[in-house]
């Protein structure tokens, strides 16, 4: 529906396989999250992990951004299989994401918000920096360069200067995709990027989703509720439920698969 | 006004004005735009390049003279030097708005066949591609803003970095091409061709030759003394024939900078940091800060408040004076001189209008408390009377000689005159060539001898000299008794009242006047929150017993100073309701600049008319409403119509009638 001259294949370059996921199983306990999933992704695409409420998508997420460490299984990323790994360690090798409760600087302004995400790329030294000199003047003006094309990109040069914590949930969310993209991910994880949001907030975020995709060639791997959003904005699906994978393939196959039907979208009682 | 050294006789067109300016303020600058949160710039000198470039492209592209270029963006150097450039092509331009829907923009775009399109961004370009599928043309689409057009035909379109740069590859052999074409450029050349907005009808084209645009512009600066060191901001809509008088005609003509802000909504940060000295604003823009102050004020602190308070009491008794050089009071100089220090000196940087030397407002009436409020602060606001047919200037205050009642002096160089039925008339060199393809329109607006009807009714005042207008000459009218129906000015009393933000007035022909109110969501809605009054929708605040209850004794105060004039006391107000929609140009109720369409909201609104008269205390209604991206809906409500108190004779027969 919307956008979708965007989506035509011929123009967008749906590369190689850029993550792999095999025969992933994640335990808490004995609670059984995620059970022998395998699924990858590839270079260039929108790829949506969808189920209901407690299926495992998240903790799918985190193990993919290396935040969980899988039991069984492994991680393969550009080819080579991924041990444990810190945060930052994640974000050098060029994964971002977002969070499905907003994990900002609250105190903090929208610009100073996105500059965090551009933290890894700031090598100065600490006299440097205390003395704003030399290196650390360069460093700082390349990446607020850098961080102004965002602000412009995601439309909005108008909360520059307001702290996070007087925003509106819908802008807040943009300006942690803004963080986000301020690292110059190679691919982008985002956990549930339009919950709580109005249909205008969600077309929005759809088009800058697709525009990211489109512009940068970001790799996007996002997680979502609504079914209507990922049909549209997503090249293939991965259907989780119970912490199986019960379907995977282009939105119209997953529509047309009937173990989706049935547990996702309800079961025809008549 | 500093003297050319060019003999005045050669800068016959903006081309010309532009080469003037390229050697006389080579390194002064001509425009700036704030981008990635940073002002860029360029001088004359540079933005002559540019213009240059982008025209030797677009010829490079076809485009012809003789040819319409539609500009669709909103306010950015870019598109003021496409409409530059377009004339160096010997094409017209045609600026556009950007916020029409598309059905909109299909009737300007066929009517005027424009074969070149520059559009902002992809939400244009998409504009454009869905008219051109029910017309069926094709013309080549030009955007500024690449974002997102990466996929569309590429066979089609192109950016205008990329025209800039075929133009400037191939300037050896375009050059002399187009020197030829701003040589042949004299004053009969047409400049740019506007829109009107068009209360009733389809909009019209008026066609302004460089001899509209730039004697206009040098009477003007020269009336208010404009030089190159002015600063403006250029925000209001570029299809407006205000702002191609002030962001070109004018800056062409003194040489002063342009500034662009980088959205709409950074626009009021963005003034802060500018600091225009010349500035223009319809009275909603002045209505809309005055608000948010106010509203700001009720939320400081005491001491704030009382330091407010006091400071513009002391404002109002001495600031009109003293901007006018009347003689004030030795204490009242001292109070003044501390409530700039203190409180309008910070109030005025807040609103970015401490460097204001000329400020104008026109289009509507103002309400004299906003304009008094301005004026005490030391803002020079004054006035001007004008419309897209005479290059805008009609009337306008000079220095030391403003009210918020009058709209002036003729402008210099032009004449007026009160036509027998009240309606004003007046010939300049200012004056429309003609509506484009539209002989008979030019023929009932222009006569023989070049006086134009401007369709309003006024009147100059004796003593003064200065011109006052009443209304649209169409909408005064007659009630069933007789006496006269001023819906404008009843209106305009009603929308001084910050909660109200619309207001029509009904009672043409008929026995009583009544009312459909529109409320202003910022005010009503900061009041519901201060009060802990809940609600979850416009429909809902604006059919609050209590909102209710605060236009009505609006409504009565206006009914009271109503009264007090015997010519007009048959307009007052004896029954309205409070709509449960804004009125909205996308619906087709306004015109893009924001007047009341009133035949369209008659015919659209006939249940709540029929209401209004047929003395029922409630009506349900459904109405369609246009969403942003061009799809229909339905809203329902149930409004209700409540009696108000009228006064004097009014007053009198209504109570024998009951």
């Amino acid at each position: 529906m919307m956008m979708q001259d965007n989506l035509t294949a011929g123009t967008r370059q749906i590369g190689p396989v850029v993550m792999e996921l095999r025969n992933i199983t994640l335990r808490f306990g004995g609670v059984v999250a995620i059970k022998d999933i395998s699924f990858d992704i590839r270079q260039g695409e929108i790829r949506a992990i969808i189920g209901p409420n407690g299926a495992g998508k998240s903790s799918m997420l985190n193990v993919i951004s290396g935040f969980y460490r899988p039991q069984e299984g492994e991680v393969i990323f550009r080819g080579v299989p991924r041990g444990p790994m810190k945060p930052f360690q994640v974000a050098r090798l060029g994964i971002a994401r977002t969070f499905q409760n907003i994990a900002l600087f609250e105190g903090m302004t929208v610009l100073d918000n996105i500059m965090t995400g551009r933290l890894n790329r700031m090598k100065a030294g600490f006299l440097s920096q205390a003395l704003w000199w030399g290196r650390a003047e360069r460093e700082e003006t390349e990446n607020r360069a850098a961080v102004e094309r965002i602000i412009d990109f995601l439309e909005i040069q108008n909360i520059r200067k307001t702290p996070v914590g007087r925003l509106p949930y819908g802008l807040k969310k943009r300006v942690e995709l803004a963080r986000a993209l301020a690292a110059e991910p190679q691919l982008l994880l985002l956990d549930e990027p339009m919950a709580g949001m109005n249909v205008e907030e969600k077309e929005d975020m759809s088009r800058f989703i697709l525009d990211v995709n489109d512009e940068f060639g970001t790799t996007i791997c996002l997680i979502e509720h609504d079914m209507g959003v990922v049909m549209d904005l997503s090249d293939r699906v991965v259907v989780m439920d119970y912490g199986r994978k019960i379907g995977d393939g282009t939105p119209a196959e997953v529509r047309g698969n009937q173990a989706v039907i049935d547990a996702y979208l309800g079961v025809a009682h008549d | 006004m500093t003297q050319p050294r060019t003999p005045p006789g050669d800068l016959r067109s903006v081309p010309a004005l532009l080469a003037r300016n390229a050697v006389r303020f080579g390194g002064r600058p001509a425009y700036r735009e704030k981008e990635y949160g940073i002002w860029q710039s360029w001088t004359w000198a540079q933005a002559a390049d540019e213009i240059r470039a982008l025209a030797m492209g677009l010829m490079a592209q076809g485009l012809a003279p003789g040819d319409h270029l539609a500009i669709i963006g909103r306010n950015r150097p870019a598109h003021y030097w496409a409409m530059i450039a377009a004339q160096m092509c010997g094409a017209i331009p045609v600026p556009l708005y950007q916020d029409a829907v598309a059905a909109e923009m299909a009737y300007v775009l066929d009517h005027c066949g424009a074969r070149f399109v520059i559009c902002g961004d992809q939400e244009q370009v998409d504009k454009v591609r869905e008219v051109e599928e029910t017309t069926g043309a094709e013309a080549r689409i030009i955007y500024t803003d690449p974002r997102g057009l990466r996929s569309y035909d590429a066979a089609r379109m192109a950016s205008l970095a990329e025209v800039q740069q075929q133009g400037r590859a191939g300037a050896g052999q375009l050059g002399p091409r187009l020197d030829a074409i701003v040589a042949g450029l004299d004053y009969d050349s047409t400049c740019v061709m506007l829109y009107t907005s068009g209360t009733t009808g389809k909009p019209k084209g008026v066609v302004l030759s460089n001899r509209n645009i730039i004697e206009t512009a040098k009477n003007t600066a020269q009336f208010d003394h404009l030089t190159e060191a002015e600063e403006i901001v250029a925000y209001l809509p570029m299809a407006w024939v205000g702002d191609f008088i002030f962001s070109v005609g004018q800056a062409m003509w003194s040489g002063f900078t342009v500034n662009c802000p980088e959205g709409a909504q950074t626009m009021m940060t963005d003034m802060r940091e500018i600091g225009p000295t010349y500035f223009f604003a319809p009275p909603r823009v002045f209505e809309g800060q005055l608000t948010s102050v106010m509203i700001r004020m009720e939320d400081a602190g005491r001491i704030k408040r009382w330091l407010f308070k006091r400071g513009m009491a002391v404002a109002h008794r001495a600031g009109p004076a003293l901007l006018d050089g009347k003689p004030v009071g030795m204490a009242d100089r001292l109070a003044y001189a501390f409530g700039k220090l203190f409180v309008f000196g910070p109030l005025k940087n807040t609103l970015g209008l401490s460097r204001v030397r000329v400020g104008y407002t026109a289009g509507e009436a103002i309400g004299p408390e906003i304009f008094d409020f301005y004026r005490s602060l030391g803002i020079n606001l004054k006035q001007l009377y004008g419309q897209t047919e005479a290059s805008v200037f009609i009337t306008q205050q000079p220095d030391g000689q403003v009210r918020s009642d009058t709209v002036g002096v003729p402008s210099p160089g032009v004449e007026v005159r009160i036509g027998e039925n009240g309606e004003v008339y007046y010939r300049s060199p200012g004056t429309f060539v003609e509506y484009y393809k539209n002989a008979d329109s030019t023929a009932s607006t222009k006569d023989s001898e070049g006086w134009v009807a401007t369709g309003d009714a006024g009147f100059f005042e004796p003593e003064t000299g200065h011109l006052r207008i009443i209304d649209r000459a169409k909408d005064v009218g007659k009630m069933a008794d007789g006496s006269m129906f001023a819906p404008k000015y009843v209106e305009n009393k009603l929308k001084f009242y910050p909660n109200i933000l619309e207001a029509v007035v009904l009672g043409n022909g008929r026995d009583f006047c009544t009312a459909m109110i529109n409320i202003d969501l910022t005010a009503v809605g900061n009041w519901a929150e201060r009060n802990n009054i809940a609600y979850g929708s416009y429909q809902e605040l604006a059919g609050h017993p209590q909102v209710y209850d605060q236009i009505r004794a609006h409504v009565e105060a206006v009914n009271a100073s109503v009264a007090e004039d015997p010519m007009l006391s048959g307009c007052q107000i004896h029954r309205f309701l409070v709509l449960h929609k804004e009125l909205d140009p996308d619906d087709g109720e306004m015109t893009r600049t924001r007047k009341v369409r009133r035949a369209v909201i008659g015919e659209k609104f006939h249940d709540l008319v029929g209401a209004l008269y047929d003395g029922a205390p409630s009506i349900h209604t459904r109405t369609e409403v246009t969403y942003e991206d061009g799809r229909k809906g339905h809203i329902s409500a149930t409004l209700r119509i409540e009696d108000v108190r009228v006064f004097g004779d009014a007053g009198a027969r209504k109570a024998a009638a009951e």
